[in-house]
């Protein structure tokens, strides 16, 4: 438990209304013993006043007011648990259709998704607009929770047909790594403990997965892209000349002597230090915050780009992106103007052309509806401002991104991964 | 080459890249400064986001009147160590000046007059961003924070119309009046503070480390005696070994039965504890959403 060398997995968890979700973060938190006793007798005391059969652990999560009174979750709650071996960030979202956009934002952080399927039920649509969202979001791993398994008498049959019916499926996507786990969240069976139950089943717990699962690669360790954040000038006697570039390399690694180019001047010189958060090093990877000092001053700012000379982004006005309505007050529309946030870099665009909306539950792209409201998908064109140093969100999920502010209301109305 | 960092340093990465923002995407911005563990760590990671230079922000202090003694005085020898600009808040001042009115009976507390003096601060000093130590995992309501969390004209928290965050990507924007509060630990647990602040070396009260002090018992948590709080013919003074594990104003902040002497064994015992840090404080036991309400009027 006070082991300062363990990873951080971030997972976000997906799944209907009534498919145990918040049971299962109870359980994985209650098994994990990261539940303190205070915290247990207030829902064991909120549980019995409501007449409630037995303890109501979806009540750990659903934190507003509003949420218990309805017994739904809202909002993107954030939960905290640890084992020996790796400290876990839950992005608990809500499953209803209307709250899509909670999904999304959970996603884009996550190194899994937690898709939960109903054994009675087996795949439906929302598994699969789920699964869609994973695979749009690119979390590098899946995995398919069947749950209620107690309900079907842990029929090895009935996961059988899950799981192939999700594979069938999961076929069209461009996801890289699924898997299955049959699992009871409200007794525990295959979540922290293993079930005597599915003597059939020979994968781990879920929280072995967890625990296990190969993260150390999910970051793009190839293409070095260093967005300044932030100018230092300490304009001190002691270190009156320094001029360091702030920021959190988001690809690559970057070696002190390094070779670089910067954008947008296009101007060459040398990394002559790296300064991270315990002094100098040799060398930076993501997702590090480091201050950096080249060999020549260049007139250098926020939103501009460091990155080697013979790997560099498409500079470019013109993006394509999926695009993630968010605003509930208006649709998108042709020709609109929003804020643009792309890295480091403010700018404004115009939405030159919506090619389609796709089809959630199949994939379908429907070329003829324009009509893009709140939580649909769009395939978008944009023009901007100024040219933006951009990868296609496969490749670097933080140079790959976007995200559209409406400038009226000031509110994040899309999020956008460039193709 | 194994490119992978320990959790503690990504959640010292994280928290930095959010310092940063703050800096780049605000004017005026303020560090809200308790004398807590948690705003500690705020201005040690804040002192190294912005090294060589200076933190480009003043620490911002709710002073209710009502602190430890150690609090204060580790508060201003920090301030002076850093060379930082230290604004105070005062609630004394509030009360003197009829902008909130004190409490009365037996479990008044200055707590919820932190709010207005809190947010009086702020306009005064025409801070459009106010950086505070909260974590998600410390309590419900603030679980469901964002990291750059809007405030209106009024400086009060709608939890149901949070913008959405995605990757590290933050919206800042405001219109004329409004504020934010940024959050830059918020994946930060208990544990993981603890565990910094010990690798780190960092300097902390002597109040966190366990120290004879006279308290009494109220409500199943443990106070620590003192002129502020009314006591009931009932409660009975003694001297126990304790320490605190939140440090807040002394009408609400419950101290714990404890050892632990060195920082090594307070990560020892909150490894083991089956208790949350807010647990002894009563100004979250005043209703089951005490802290959600409090928040949407502009509490941190």
């Amino acid at each position: 438990m006070t082991n300062n060398n363990t990873e951080l997995l971030r997972f976000t968890t997906a799944g209907s209304v009534d498919d145990g979700k918040s049971t299962l973060i109870g359980r994985l938190l209650y098994d994990s013993k990261s539940i303190y006793q205070d915290q247990y007798d207030q829902i064991k005391d909120t549980s019995e006043r409501r007449g409630e059969e037995g303890v109501n652990l979806a009540l750990l999560t659903d934190g507003l007011k509003s949420e218990r009174e309805q017994g739904i979750t809202i909002d993107v709650a954030y939960r905290y648990f640890s084992t020996p071996k790796r400290k876990f960030i839950i992005a608990d979202t809500p499953g209803h259709t209307q709250y899509t956009r909670n999904m999304v934002t959970g996603a884009s952080t996550a190194n899994v998704a937690l898709i939960l399927v109903d054994a009675r039920h087996g795949v439906v649509d929302q598994t699969r607009r789920h699964a869609i969202i994973a695979s749009l979001l690119q979390i590098p791993h899946i995995v398919v929770c069947i749950n209620k398994m107690d309900l079907v008498d842990f029929s090895q049959e009935a996961y059988d047909k899950i799981q192939e019916s999700f594979e069938s499926f999961a076929a069209k996507l461009d996801v890289k790594d699924v898997h299955f786990i049959p699992i009871s969240a409200l007794k525990g069976d295959n979540v922290v403990n293993r079930s005597e139950k599915t003597s059939w089943y020979e994968g781990p717990t879920l929280m072995y997965y967890l625990e296990n699962v190969h993260i150390a690669s999910d970051h793009n360790f190839i293409d070095q892209r260093f967005p300044v954040q932030f100018v230092i000038r300490p304009y001190s006697d002691e270190f009156h000349d320094f001029r360091g570039y702030a920021g959190r390399l988001a690809g690559g690694v970057m070696k002190k002597g390094d070779e670089v180019t910067l954008l947008p001047s296009g101007f060459t010189t040398k990394i002559k230090k790296i300064h991270g958060a315990d002094g100098e090093q040799e060398e930076a990877f993501p997702p590090q915050s480091i201050t950096v000092e080249l060999e020549e001053d260049f007139d250098l700012s926020r939103g501009d780009m460091i990155v080697r000379a013979n790997n560099q982004p498409e500079i470019t006005q013109d993006i394509d992106v999926m695009m993630c309505w968010f605003d509930n007050t208006k649709p998108l529309k042709q020709k609109g103007k929003f804020a643009l946030q792309h890295t480091t870099q403010n700018v404004r665009c115009v939405v030159k052309e919506i090619r389609y909306k796709l089809d959630i539950n199949t994939l379908h792209r429907l070329q003829d509806d324009k009509n893009i409201n709140m939580n649909d998908i769009a395939r978008v064109s944009l023009r901007v401002t100024k040219p933006l140093f951009i990868d296609s969100y496969r490749q670097n999920r933080i140079t790959g991104s976007i995200i559209l502010v409406d400038e009226a209301s000031n509110n994040t109305v899309a999020a956008g991964m460039i193709i | 080459m194994d490119y992978n960092l320990s959790h503690i340093k990504e959640l010292e990465a994280e928290s930095i890249y959010i310092m940063r923002e703050v800096a780049a995407q605000f004017e005026r911005p303020a560090l809200m400064f308790s004398g807590g563990k948690d705003s500690i760590l705020m201005v040690h990671l804040a002192h190294k986001a912005f090294y060589p230079a200076k933190i480009p922000f003043p620490l911002l202090h709710v002073d209710t009147g009502h602190n430890f003694p150690e609090t204060i005085e580790y508060r201003d020898s920090l301030v002076k160590k850093l060379g930082a600009k230290l604004i105070v808040g005062s609630v004394d001042e509030a009360i003197e000046s009829g902008l909130v009115t004190e409490e009365k009976g037996f479990n008044a507390s200055r707590n919820m007059l932190q709010i207005a003096v809190l947010l009086d601060a702020l306009e005064k000093g025409k801070y459009d961003a106010a950086l505070g130590g909260a974590r998600r995992d410390e309590e419900k309501a603030r679980a469901k924070e964002r990291f750059f969390s809007h405030r209106d004209e009024f400086g009060q928290w709608d939890p149901k119309n949070q913008r959405p965050e995605l990757w590290n990507l933050f919206n800042g924007r405001k219109n004329m009046g409004e504020h934010f509060r940024i959050f830059p630990i918020s994946n930060w647990t208990e544990l993981d503070v603890w565990q910094y602040l010990a690798a780190e070396k960092v300097e902390l009260p002597s109040l966190y480390f366990a120290h004879e002090r006279e308290v009494f018992e109220r409500e199943g948590a443990l106070l620590a005696d003192c002129e502020y709080i009314e006591k009931k013919p009932d409660e009975v003074i003694k001297k126990e070994m304790v320490r605190c594990r939140t440090i807040g104003d002394m009408t609400c902040t419950g101290v714990w039965r404890s050892t632990a002497s060195t920082v090594e064994d307070i990560i020892e015992e909150i490894a083991t504890t089956r208790m949350t840090e807010r647990g002894g404080r009563t100004d979250d036991k005043r209703s089951e959403t005490a802290m959600e309400d409090r928040k949407k009027e502009g509490y941190f």
